[in-house]
């Protein structure tokens, strides 16, 4: 039983090493890559950001709109309507844009690129490439896992705006919030550390769900079996990495 | 005597084994430059693994794999990509990168290494279409392929860095009578004229009798017979003439390793 137990310890020691080891590969590789491939970086930005933009933009504008509902619920109970925009933007930069994007980024794009690397290597297109002399590492990994980098906060910000929309819409449009307190109250309440939060949650974020996502994928088993269960994995394994990190940043930076 | 240095590839004592199965067990191989070298073997006896042990995809357990006086296991990794470009290889499924068009697939090696301009590209990848018989497919995405287009793409794509080495795993498998005849023309043409050596993997023994210089049939991780087509039909060898006839029963094992089939049928081997 404590045998058992050490030896999950173990190996979960083991593939948290491996997997360190994997980011410094990639880090490594991506100098390189930025300077001399950007276009690979930009087509994965497109893969990676601009397919997911949809998704995003419909589920930030639901989000908002509940944080208007309840919002203008609660503090009505103070007199205190107004401050509904205030409210919803603290909510939308600091926690719900970064959290449910990187959330809905890894079910969209993250689950897209591991189960692409993992077909590529179940069909020998990464041994292809390995034989053709060019390093799968530089032509496929690194510029995937850029463009998820770059992309996740820049979708977090649209989730963001896209959000507070949601929540005029909501407040001001449908229960008659005045809308010059609304805005006024969002901008006294925003301050600047509250939008670098923001900022730095989304990177964070979208450096882990990219690296879990090209990870899995490239050690999946090469079966189609072995791809689908890659796949579930990267949705499973980032959202616990994300909540548990969302924790950490947030009681670090109050 | 200068016999060493007609020798391309030279595999000594080789051991190797993958999970708990040994797959090679003191495996010798001379293969001689200029010439088609055919492996032979019945399947699962680790043709493919072979392949992958020459080029270093993986590494042997023991014994060693000299390549024109390179041995493999001792290249690092910038100098096992300079060895690779010497090498041109067809995988057994033809592993086309499924994002890249079939003219993008064939073009993809010159575009990472080289600087060529638009135009000499696309005459190079015209002309190694042109010779596998599929110009017409050039606009088509790889999925549209049926499996023995797609490896005649992989063969272009092989060829179109004139490499010294050419790899074939499995060619003829899934092609129709006349792309068969086409292409292993094609592999003895580019094997003589471009001064290539070729390897060769099949199944299939009458193409290989027409087309292969020397061949090795493998089983039970050793070289079971070798020697140049003719010499292998005519020999008295057991192992060889149960291949070369396609027989069930003989000293080489249809059947992967089992247990008893009469005691697992009755459930006995469960206890
Ligand atoms: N990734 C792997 N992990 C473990 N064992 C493997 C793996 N790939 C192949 N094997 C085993 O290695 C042995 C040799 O496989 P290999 O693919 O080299 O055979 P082959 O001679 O090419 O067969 P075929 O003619 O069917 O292509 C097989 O018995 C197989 O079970
Ligand atoms: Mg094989």
């Amino acid at each position: 039983m404590f045998r058992e137990l050490y030896y999950t310890f173990v190996e979960f020691l083991r593939t948290f090493g491996a997997l360190q080891l994997f980011f410094l590969r990639l880090l490594s590789h991506s100098p390189y890559i930025i300077v001399r491939r950007f276009g690979l970086v930009v087509h994965q930005v497109h893969n990676a950001g601009a397919l997911s933009l949809v998704i995003i933009m419909v589920c930030g504008l639901f989000v908002g709109g509940v944080l208007g509902l309840q919002g203008y619920s609660n503090l009505s109970k103070f007199n205190a309507e107004d401050a509904v925009g205030a409210v919803a933007a603290l909510g939308l930069i600091k926690e719900l844009g970064p959290v449910i994007t990187a959330l809905l980024f890894s079910g969209r794009a993250g689950t897209a690129l591991a189960s692409e690397i993992g077909l590529m290597k179940a069909t020998d297109q990464l041994s292809a490439m390995e034989m053709m002399a060019i390093s799968p590492m530089q032509r496929v990994l690194v510029p995937r896992f850029l463009g998820g980098v770059i992309s996740m906060p820049l979708l977090a910000a649209v989730f963001t705006v896209v959000g507070l929309f949601g929540a005029h819409l909501v407040g001001v449009t449908l229960l008659g919030v005045d809308a010059g307190a609304f805005w006024a109250q969002m901008q006294n309440a925003v301050e600047p550390g509250d939008v670098y939060e923001g900022i730095i949650k989304s990177t964070v974020f979208g450096v882990v769900a990219s690296l879990l996502a090209v990870w899995e994928g490239y050690n999946a088993i090469p079966t189609a079996e072995g791809v689908g269960r890659a796949t579930t994995r990267t949705v499973v394994i980032t959202a616990i990495s994300i909540l548990i990190l969302d924790f950490m940043i947030t009681a670090i930076s109050i | 005597m200068n016999d060493a240095t007609d020798n391309l590839i030279e595999i000594r004592d080789l051991d190797y084994t993958r999970g708990r199965r040994q797959i090679f067990r003191g495996l010798n191989i001379t293969i001689k430059r200029g010439q088609i070298t055919a492996i032979m073997g019945p399947s699962g006896t680790g043709k493919t693994t072979l392949l992958s042990l020459i080029t270093r995809q993986l590494r042997p357990d023991r014994g060693s794999i000299v390549v024109d006086g390179i041995d493999v296991s001792a290249l690092n990794q910038k100098e096992l990509y300079r060895f690779r470009r010497r090498f041109g290889m067809l995988f057994q499924n033809g592993a086309l990168l499924t994002d890249l068009s079939v003219f993008e697939n064939v073009a993809f090696p010159l575009r990472e290494h080289t600087k060529l301009p638009n135009r000499l590209i696309r005459h190079i990848v015209l002309t190694k279409l042109h010779a596998v018989g599929l110009r017409g497919a050039a606009d088509m995405m790889p999925s549209e392929l049926s499996g023995g287009m797609a490896r005649r793409i992989a063969l272009a794509r092989a060829m179109v860095m004139d490499p010294d080495i050419l790899i074939y795993d499995e060619p003829f498998v899934g092609l129709d009578p006349i792309s068969m005849g086409v292409i292993v023309r094609l592999v003895r043409q580019m094997n003589d004229a471009l001064g290539i050596s070729s390897i060769l993997v099949s199944h299939d023994v009458q193409e290989i009798a027409a087309v292969a210089d020397c061949s090795y049939l493998i089983a039970d991780g050793k070289v079971a017979a070798s020697g140049s087509p003719d010499e292998l039909s005519n020999t008295s060898s057991e192992v060889v003439k149960q291949f070369m006839h396609g027989m069930a029963d003989g000293p080489v094992a249809f059947h992967y390793a089992a247990p008893n089939y009469a005691e697992q049928l009755l459930g006995r081997d469960v206890e």
